[in-house]
């Protein structure tokens, strides 16, 4: 019987389950060296030596230089909250609740998650566009040469640096939150900032203020994680490191807002179950 | 390190073979390079002159072979093991890879902070090391305030501040101008016979490897002058030969006089 050399197939050998096949085999590679890199970078925390100028550094960066875009954007959510929530709220005379309703989403939900994704637009493409220029043009290699572990000179203080900002931050975006909330039922509510202020506090508990915080650190790991390895992973120059930029801020939002999903339910659970 | 005192190699590589998605770049590349000795990698682009040169330093391992260097077997080791090994290694990369967030004194100083040294002894010693590449005046300048060979002139200083026991130079005078070039291999010259040390370069300019081959710097009259033709007054010890690649393999290996006067129709190719 008559064969056909599987050479003379192979520039039209494209099958759809080879590809997918391949493509499957790419992800699963990229989430065992995600999560390589991620377990380094935390391993490199209980060992000598430490770079605490470039934790500072980074401390200012994500910290600092986030605040203004953080505080601008917690106080327009809180007011756009009240102006949303008023006209039903009025409709059963009930206006004081608005309070109680920007409080509770803020300090959930709105304040972790709408922090979480503007330093994740922010810092997570700063990370991946600077770690990825400096791989492009050898410096990490450099680095490695001059006995330098990447890891721990890179990778680990932005991963503590956001980790202890994003929290502060978010705390910050709540506040301001509450305050644009305030002002807008105050200008068209009328209501007075002894009610509105005695509610929005009163309706919190604990387990509100420790969902409110732990998210934020995850999403703090998260944005960290995921823009190094996006930019120690760049291929191709100056075309890749964009590339690897928008892979950063894209895929840090969508881990964030499914990870919100899951950990609001155990947030949730453990409310129920410890607080 | 015992290997730069015995005739030992510093460096071995034995029937190394290493490959990417279009196949081995390296297919079996065998040779040595003994102390003092300046190896010169010579070959096409794309020949795998790079990859020697970060196989040598331990910053890539080879999928098969054997890559010994100052006594070290560099595939048996860890990556933080190979993290303080590297330190014995100066390493000049292609464009100078100099951090362009430090200003050109703190890229000197990196080596020297990384190894804990007093900062009151840094500066010293930073400046020495910029005073050699004629640099002195440019302490406070960022990367981006530089030429191509200025930054080239850095990353030699910031190579050789920590004292390594081999230099590993990537294409030095790739892209500068003849001026720049000869200034560059001037000072590669001045290291290798100021400091006896070890020294692997890879480069497709053959010019330049002739010119290390056939000059030495005078220490006492603080000027190159040529190697005599029975190379007597070349410092003891500090041989130059070269290595040509071809097709992931050592096609030649030999002295400068071997390379010119060779008849292969593929060498010649590189002496035009």
């Amino acid at each position: 019987m008559a064969t056909t050399d599987p050479k003379l197939l192979e520039p039209n050998s494209f099958s759809v389950t080879g590809a997918l096949s391949d493509g499957a085999k790419r992800w699963v590679l990229h989430v065992q060296e995600y999560s390589l890199l991620s377990a380094q970078s935390v391993a490199r925390l209980f060992s000598p030596p430490y770079y605490v100028s470039d934790v500072l550094d980074q401390m200012d960066i994500i910290g600092v230089g986030s605040l203004p875009i953080v505080l601008l954007t917690g106080f327009f959510i809180g007011a756009v909250m009240v102006l949303q929530t008023a006209a039903q709220f009025e409709r059963f005379g009930q206006t004081a609740l608005t309070a109680d309703v920007v409080s509770l989403a803020l300090v959930r939900e709105l304040g972790p998650s709408i922090t979480g994704l503007l330093v994740a637009g922010r810092n997570a493409s700063g990370m991946a566009s600077e770690l990825g220029s400096m791989i492009v043009t050898e410096q990490v290699d450099a680095m490695r040469a001059m006995g330098t572990d990447p890891v721990r000179k890179l990778v680990t203080p932005r991963v503590v640096a956001t980790v202890l900002m994003l929290p502060l931050l978010t705390a910050m975006a709540d506040f301001l939150g509450l305050i644009g909330g305030y002002l807008v039922s105050f200008f068209t509510l009328r209501l007075g900032a002894v009610t509105f202020w005695t509610r929005a506090i009163d309706i919190l508990e604990f387990s509100d203020l420790m969902q409110g915080l732990t998210k934020p650190i995850v999403f703090g790991f998260i944005i960290a994680t995921v823009g190094c390895y996006q930019g120690l992973n760049v291929k191709g120059g100056t075309q890749g490191v964009g590339r690897a930029t928008t892979q950063a801020v894209v895929t840090a939002s969508v881990i964030i807002l499914v990870s919100n999903f899951f950990l609001t339910k155990l947030m949730l659970y453990l409310a129920g179950h410890l607080f | 390190m015992s290997a730069t005192a015995s005739s030992e190699p510093v460096l071995s590589l034995e029937n190394v073979s290493i490959g990417f998605d279009k196949g081995n770049v390296l297919d079996g590349l065998s040779f040595s390079v003994a102390p003092r000795e300046t190896k010169i990698l010579i070959g096409e682009s794309g020949s795998g002159k790079t990859l020697i040169l970060k196989l040598a330093a331990g910053l890539i391992q080879p999928d098969s072979g054997t890559v010994e260097m100052l006594g070290h077997h560099l595939g048996h080791m860890t990556e933080k093991d190979l993290l303080a090994f590297r330190r014995n290694v100066g390493f000049v990369f292609q464009e100078g890879a100099l951090f362009d967030s430090l200003t050109v004194a703190d890229n000197v100083a990196y080596g020297l902070r990384e190894e804990h040294v007093k900062e009151e002894d840094i500066e010293p010693r930073v400046r020495e090391s910029l005073r050699f590449v004629e640099m002195e005046d440019s302490l406070e300048k960022f990367p981006s305030e530089l030429s191509g060979g200025m930054r080239r002139r850095v990353s030699i200083a910031r190579a050789l501040v920590t004292q390594p026991l081999v230099v590993l130079y990537d294409s030095p005078t790739a892209g500068l101008d003849p001026v720049t070039s000869q200034t560059i291999i001037t000072l590669i010259l001045r290291l290798r016979d100021t400091q006896g040390v070890t020294s692997m370069l890879a480069t497709h300019r053959l010019q330049d490897a002739f010119g290390l081959a056939s000059y030495r710097y005078d220490g006492q009259s603080g000027r190159v002058v040529p190697v005599a033709h029975n190379g007597a007054t070349r410092p003891s010890g500090a041989a130059t030969t070269f290595v040509v690649l071809r097709e992931g393999k050592v096609y030649f290996e030999g002295s400068p006089p071997e390379l010119a006067e060779t008849r292969d129709a593929y060498l010649r190719r590189f002496l035009l």
